[in-house]
């Protein structure tokens, strides 16, 4: 009221204006740029996507549910931003300037698999015309330069590669740093029942079921602090609390164990299979690998609840060994998955070449047959030794070199695919078919199915927060290999929102517990960090490792990935460039540099601890210095 | 718009609200600026107040003449100090006022008593109820009277960690 009568008083007596034009002219521009800023505030905040739809089910659900789909939201910008990167620098150039399908061996469907090239089966399974195109990492060609603009497709290709790992480590450093901020300090012990009590309800609340289920959990809230409160510090039965834990550390040990276990031996049949070819086996056993793998995604986390509840934690912990068992599992299973998949790549010098995997041996044996190919297309026609026209000979009939890189990116994008499908299908059944159900059979059942058994499925929000961070882990790890996966999960995310925005109106329940969103939101982007580090090493790895296969892809013919950086230095730079680099990519002047790094974060960590710790005692002083005012 | 945090679509949508609720009674121009004033009984039963548990509070907070009726200042007012632009200590300041039954500008034991009630819906037992308020006062009172004045509510209020998730309404 005040602030109201004040504003007018003052913008009425700038309107008189103090008789200098200049000084009216300058209100004048302030107040149009202060009206500028306020539409564009409005216009932003109409650009928000999903705006509305995460309000609506924050009201519903409470903010916690709210803050996975901020999570998908913020997880979608991401993906548009890396999609934007693999599209516009990779496969637009590739499919505008590069020679068209048909013209190269590596552009063409081999012609024994042309017949069910255009198949739906083959192409859901991503090989035939879909191998063969922009997809994979196999279509592109070596050469240096393509069309007019000179584009440089190689080196575009592996700095989009490094670009896309750097942008994403940068935006989720910056993401938990602002979070960190965020959070401030406060102390956790003090004042638990004032902010219990004044601050335990969400405002937010509009439905009467939410508002039901949040006086109960305040209830209960309550009660658990009071019971706290007044327990003794003694506790019985410590040994057994102690031996029942360690009980289930052991069990769920076991489970992982096994789930590893189950997927290695899966892995090795498959290329069992592989071997005696794949028409002989059904539809279970060509995609085990992938069902097996959805399939213990599924059920494990459930056997973890049941194992949990024999360890008798306050639910926040619990909560936290769930989730850390959850990542293990995932962990465990997409690296024994890799490692089998390597295995597969590395070790084929005992397998003999009867299966298109990448094998030197086996690239030596094509190579020396392709020769012999070529010298039989001369035989009859030019004698040996003499310079000879080159023959015009259809790509589609020229022997193929192993590509084990399309072969890596294919299994990758089965995967995700398997993984949506999978995701989808239990929304469908476990939500959707469950409540369905549970709404039409309640009249014709024995007993309530909507407070007993079956009921309405709760929203499992750190299940689905790990499913989403882990499906990011593979498209990290598979972009290299097939630069479609960004704009895979790009779609995948965008039906995914919608999808599970109206799986969660429609048939889910708010849950019994309303959890508190604050707090564990850096965990999530702790554990994305984590995924992402580990999901860039194999990348690194066969970057600088292993040699790319001779037949397909932007670096044949190159003995290492990274030497086209060395390549384009020496060609297009102009020599004095490649002289510095050369003296600065030096061992000794690398390692001192990292050893001054190494030493620089040392220095900061020790700075902020020292920041911290005097924080705490100017708090210890302001609350003696109370202390001291009341007596 | 230069005194509350709102945008002015958005408040042109909050007198959209505020008509629908009594059509015969507010104006659609506001230029004259009219005293209109809608009861609290109304206000009370808007989608975004209905299950609270402190509506009563909230509007009489902020009603300027002390018995919950609110003009369209108030009713904007009310909304943009709950949205999430308005300052932890604005709210802080507003959160005091609602939290203190009998206006005596403290909050002292019956005025928690009562909040307690209203939160979990009279489901504790006495000897709880008891334990709880007594639990607050030793936590957050700092000058020993035995209530809680502004200060010690703003300095407990301001290190809670959820406090301005929770004191927020969407409109």
């Amino acid at each position: 009221r005040e602030a109201q009568l004040f504003v007018d008083k003052f913008e009425g007596a700038l309107g008189k204006g103090k008789g200098k034009k200049f000084y009216a002219y300058k209100v004048m521009m302030t107040k149009k740029w202060m009206k500028f800023q306020r539409d564009f505030e409005n216009f932003k905040t109409a650009c928000i996507p999903w705006e509305m739809k995460i309000k609506e089910i924050e009201s519903h659900f409470g903010s916690s549910v709210a803050s996975y789909f901020i999570f998908l939201r913020w997880m979608y910008g991401i993906n548009m931003i890396l999609f934007g990167l693999t599209f516009g620098l990779v496969m637009v150039p590739e499919a505008l300037m590069g020679k068209p399908y048909g013209s190269l061996p590596r552009k063409t469907v081999p012609r024994a698999e042309e017949a069910t090239a255009m198949n739906f089966a083959t192409l859901w399974d991503f090989s035939g015309f879909a191998q063969y195109s922009v997809l994979f990492y196999g279509y592109y060609n070596n050469q240096r330069t393509i069309g007019w603009l000179k584009f440089r497709m190689p080196l575009s290709y592996f700095l989009v590669g490094v670009g896309t790992i750097g942008y994403s480590f940068m935006i989720v450093i910056r993401t938990m740093a602002k979070n960190a901020n965020d959070d401030g300090g406060g102390d956790d012990t003090s004042f638990n029942f004032s902010w219990k009590m004044f601050t335990s309800w969400d405002y937010l609340i509009g439905n009467p079921e939410t508002a039901d289920n949040k006086f109960a959990s305040i209830t209960t809230s309550f009660k658990e602090a009071i019971v706290e409160e007044q327990e003794s510090r003694k506790e019985e039965n410590i040994h057994l609390t102690r031996f029942l834990r360690v009980l289930a550390n052991f069990l769920a040990l076991c489970t992982l164990a096994g789930s590893g276990y189950l997927i290695f031996f899966v892995v090795r049949r498959s290329q069992k299979f592989a071997l005696e070819g794949l028409e002989n086996y059904g539809w279970w056993e060509r995609n085990e690998v992938n069902m097996v793998m959805s399939l213990l995604g599924m059920f494990c986390p459930t056997l973890f609840d049941v194992i949990s509840s024999l360890e008798n934690y306050h639910p926040r912990i619990a909560l936290r060994w769930q989730l850390g068992r959850i990542f293990a599992l995932f962990l465990g299973n997409l690296y024994t998955f890799i490692i089998a998949l390597m295995d597969e790549i590395n070790l084929k010098a005992s397998y003999l070449p009867l299966f298109n995997i990448f094998n030197l041996e086996e690239e030596k044996i094509v190579k020396y047959n392709m020769t012999i190919w070529e010298a039989s297309l001369y035989n009859g026609t030019i004698p040996e030794n003499s310079t000879a026209p080159p023959i015009q000979v259809d790509p589609a009939d020229v022997p193929r070199g192993p590509c084990w890189e399309t072969m890596v990116g294919q299994e990758f994008v089965r995967l995700t695919v398997s993984d949506t499908m999978t995701t989808y299908i239990t929304i469908l059944i476990g939500d959707f078919l469950r409540a369905v159900f549970v709404r039409f059979f309640n009249y014709c059942w024995c007993w309530d199915l909507e407070y007993g058994f079956p009921s309405y499925s709760e929203f499992d929000i750190s299940g689905n927060v790990l499913g989403l961070i882990f499906n990011q882990g593979m498209i990290w790890m598979g972009s290299f290999y097939a630069p479609c996966l960004p704009a895979i999960n790009v779609f995948r995310l965008h039906t995914s929102m919608y999808l599970q925005c109206w799986a969660v109106m429609c048939c889910n329940v708010p849950q019994e517990r309303v959890f508190k969103a604050s707090r564990s939101n850096n965990f999530y982007m702790a554990m994305l960090l984590f995924i992402l580090f580990l999901s860039t090493l194999p990348a690194v790895y066969t970057i600088v490792s292993i040699p790319p296969s001779f037949d397909c892809g932007p670096f044949s013919g190159k003995t290492r990935m990274f030497e086209v950086i060395s390549e384009t230095l020496e060609l297009d730079f102009p020599s004095w460039f490649g002289k510095v680099f050369g003296y600065a990519s030096n061992p000794g002047l690398i390692l001192p540099f990292i050893l001054l790094m190494v030493l620089s974060i040392y220095y900061l960590n020790a700075t902020s601890k020292s920041y911290k710790e005097a924080n705490l005692e100017l708090k210890k002083k302001l609350q003696s210095v109370r202390n001291k005012e009341l007596q | 718009q230069d005194c509350t945090f709102f945008t002015r679509k958005e408040i042109l949508r909050l007198h959209g609200r505020y008509y629908e609720m009594a059509p015969n009674v507010v104006p659609m121009d506001y230029t004259r600026d009219p005293d209109v004033k809608l009861p609290m009984q109304l206000i009370i039963n808007m989608p975004e107040l209905k299950e609270n548990p402190f509506k009563e509070r909230i509007v009489l907070s902020f009603s300027e003449d002390g018995e919950g009726s609110l003009s369209f200042n108030d009713f904007v007012d009310m909304f943009s100090v709950l949205s999430e632009m308005a300052p932890r200590e604005l709210k802080a300041i507003y959160a005091f006022k609602i939290y203190d039954f009998n206006t005596d500008n403290f909050i002292c034991k019956s005025d928690l008593e009562q909040t307690l009630n209203k939160l979990t819906r009279e489901e504790l037992t006495e000897e709880e109820i008891t334990l709880v308020c007594e639990k607050v006062i030793e936590e957050a009172d700092m000058d020993g009277d035995g209530k809680l004045g502004f200060a010690d509510f703003e300095n407990m209020i301001s290190k809670a960690p959820d406090f301005l998730s929770t004191f927020h309404i969407r409109i």
